[in-house]
């Protein structure tokens, strides 16, 4: 039986001599068990050693190989090209600047990243002798799903309050918030609710809700936002209720 | 900085007004959120009955007539469509918003929804059997 054809169009974009992006056709003959990315890989070892992706594991881990094939965002290592088309839409993104070919410029999530404080803000003193915390399974199963997102930015790619809104802090950083603040073990939540809860955070979210849709690791950031809304109301309700309590909350974290 | 020291141009694509007609799960959000207008519309119908009420019993009287006009009814009809797809819009997305754990262990979505839909039911009975009582 002769070796599968796929035709790849790649969106192309190099600084130095494209104004724009733009289409470029590959054709790569493929094993049955390849990813879009080894036919990626096989683009730049065979065909053409300019095309510039981003990618490290191979195995749907590190999140750095996340692109749009076909309309929709996925990480490429785990988009089987047994299960596409002969013909393969492949463009970085959407929501981001190309820096190059499919790598886009992460800038802007890194720094909206960080002002969510996504790590652990530890209750004092630690519950053993040992320095250790304890756990249950019940308090882990609140939290585990939403720490498994590994920055593969597809739900940055599909949101498109992200795209219409350059302030939004986005649904990955707002699910991690999410993550340290339903974490038995963290105290943290006082102090990322100032951007959390402001008008950068949450509140901008609209619940499209494509995000978890998307995203490969089935981490929901739309359910993460949603039940932040909820904590957020009841927190904004008891502080104005409960004369004392925010600076109490403050002061005690 | 000129281009020749910096050789980064990062490519912004541009998101056209049209987004939201690319993929069926935007057109199915932005359905969702239209059909509150049209709940707004009917809140605003409702005010209107009110300020009627407040001109005394003719003009109430009239404002009723004016209910029973075929347009008003079509737009009616036209309206409480929107108001089902809107509250089965929302309903079906409560499991996200409002987890439920019992132990360990989180219920399955279809128990947040049908309470929902539960509750929906049994108001709707307890509003027909009042307006019923008054008619």
């Amino acid at each position: 039986m002769s070796q599968r054809q796929v035709t790849l169009e790649v969106l192309r974009y190099r600084p130095e001599s494209d104004s724009e992006p733009v289409f470029q056709s590959y054709t790569v003959p493929c094993q049955k068990e390849w990813v879009v990315l080894d036919a990626l890989n096989y683009i730049k070892e065979n065909l053409d050693r300019t095309l510039s992706y981003r990618w490290s594991c191979h195995m749907a881990v590190c999140g750095s190989c996340g692109m749009v094939i076909n309309d929709m965002p996925m990480l490429s290592c785990k988009a089987f090209l047994r299960n596409l088309p002969d013909k393969i839409k492949v463009e970085p993104l959407h929501n981001f600047p190309v820096e190059r070919d499919l790598v886009v410029v992460l800038d802007d999530f890194m720094d909206k990243l960080k002002v969510v404080k996504p790590y652990l803000i530890p209750r004092e003193p630690a519950a053993t002798p040992d320095g250790t915390y304890k756990q249950s399974t019940a308090q882990l199963k609140k939290f585990k799903p939403y720490a498994m997102c590994i920055n593969c930015l597809a739900c940055y790619s599909v949101c498109p309050q992200y795209g219409l809104n350059d302030g939004f802090a986005g649904p990955a950083a707002l699910a991690l918030a999410h993550r340290y603040n339903t974490d038995s073990r963290d105290q943290g939540r006082s102090a990322r609710e100032d951007v959390v809860a402001s008008n950068i955070g949450i509140w901008e979210c609209t619940f499209v809700g494509a995000c978890s849709e998307v995203c490969p690791k089935n981490v929901d950031p739309a359910a993460a936002i949603q039940q932040t809304k909820i904590a957020s109301t009841v927190d904004f309700f008891k502080d104005k209720l409960l004369p004392g309590r925010k600076s109490g909350r403050a002061s005690h974290e | 900085m000129n281009n020749q020291s910096n050789p980064r141009r990062p490519f912004v694509r541009p998101l056209p007004t049209s987004w939201w007609l690319k993929e069926k799960r935007y057109v199915r959000y932005m359905t969702r959120e239209a059909t509150c207008l049209f709940i707004g519309l009917y809140a605003l119908i409702l005010l209107v009955g009110i300020f009627r009420l407040s001109q005394g019993a003719d003009a109430f009287d009239a404002y009723l007539v004016a209910l029973w006009s075929p347009a008003s009814l079509i737009l009616s009809v036209f309206i409480f469509q929107m108001a089902v797809i809107h509250s089965m819009s929302w309903f079906n997305l409560t499991p996200k918003a409002m987890p439920l754990w019992i132990g360990d262990k989180q219920a399955p979505g279809w128990i947040i929804v049908g309470a929902h839909y539960g509750g929906w039911f049994v108001v709707s009975v307890m509003v027909f059997f009042w307006l019923g009582g008054l008619m």
